[in-house]
């Protein structure tokens, strides 16, 4: 089976996001007030061959442990979707 | 005379720097290619500063995996004196031969000046021949060189004297402002400042040739025999 995969990298709940923050002080000066909270993380999108889709999560969970994300300072979701025989997520996205 | 290998990825920039001021101090450098699988008869590895495989996804995420870095894991563990500047410091913690990691420095600002440190411990190879207290003016060149660990990480680093070095000023968003760390056998270093950079009067500091004497000593008494290193 195909699967697209969908990594979203994020920073550890208490680890300085120094790009949120930057944001964050910018948005008010466009006009945009009442905004609070921003994070700032990637987005990692592959497409992955693996015979179900318990062994594809388990491989991405492997390479964000590995690679796609720092543990020490970052958290990794992994979102998957089996690709049928209709466009993907990945092209349609390209519109 | 001790050898030094210095570590070449596909992106360093700094390590013509690095053997030119070993060598200055009687040191024998030498280049050693990110794909090769050896260090050679090396006493000392450095990673030198730069942007090892362009900095992408994470500085040092991907040259971690480099065929070389397995040699200076096993060079590492075996108690051999390893030190990363700049870039080789993101090295070191992505290889998880170093506690904590290094991010976006705050305000997102990119910092290129010198700064006054001070020498925290000489419970580590690069300042063993330093007394705790030393002002050392060092220059700084970074964009993600803000040290940062968990509060309980910091504080078992702190009372084991593996910050090495601390900022005097707050350029960067380090927590502790720390600007250097070791292994907790002191033989693993870590450093944003450029020793190299400050290793003669006309660079307009020499305060950096402390730090490489202490490395060159280290290097030259051999490597005791160690099972692992541990952060």
């Amino acid at each position: 089976m195909r699967f697209d995969v969908h990594v979203e990298v994020s920073g550890l709940e208490g680890i300085a996001d120094p790009e949120g923050q930057t944001i964050e002080r910018a948005l008010p000066a466009l006009g945009f007030t009442g905004v609070d909270s921003v994070h700032v993380g990637k987005v990692v999108r592959f497409a992955l061959d693996a015979p179900d889709e318990r062994s594809a999560r388990a491989t991405a969970e492997e390479m964000c442990a590995r690679l796609l994300a720092n543990p020490v300072i970052e958290t990794a979701v992994v979102t998957l979707s089996p690709r049928s025989g209709a466009l993907s997520l990945h092209e349609e996205g390209r519109g | 005379m001790s050898t030094v290998a210095v570590v070449v990825f596909p992106g360093s920039n700094c390590e013509h720097d690095v053997v030119r001021a070993l060598r200055e101090l009687g040191g024998d450098a030498r280049l050693v290619w990110h794909g090769d699988d050896s260090l050679g008869s090396a006493d000392a590895v450095v990673l030198p500063g730069g942007f090892a495989h362009g900095d992408y996804l994470r500085p040092g995420a991907i040259a971690r995996f480099s065929p070389v870095m397995s040699a200076v894991a096993r060079f590492a563990a075996d108690g051999g004196p390893v030190v990363g500047i700049c870039n080789g410091f993101q090295v070191l913690t992505e290889a998880g031969l170093l506690p904590g990691a290094l991010r976006r420095n705050s305000g997102l600002r990119f910092v290129c000046e010198t700064v006054t440190c001070t020498v925290v411990s000489s419970h580590s190879v690069l300042t063993a021949g330093v007394s705790p207290g030393t002002r050392l003016s060092l220059p700084i060149n970074h964009g993600e060189g803000s040290f940062t660990c968990d509060p309980d990480t910091l504080a078992r680093l702190e009372s084991s004297g593996q910050v090495v070095l601390r900022y005097d000023g707050d350029p960067n968003g380090s927590v502790g402002r720390v600007a250097g760390v070791a292994s907790r056998e002191g033989n693993v270093v870590g450093l944003m400042p450029h020793p190299e950079r400050a290793s003669a009067g006309i660079l307009g500091s020499d305060d950096g040739v402390v730090l490489l004497e202490s490395l060159l000593h280290s290097a030259s008494r051999g490597r005791p025999r160690r099972a692992v290193v541990s952060i």
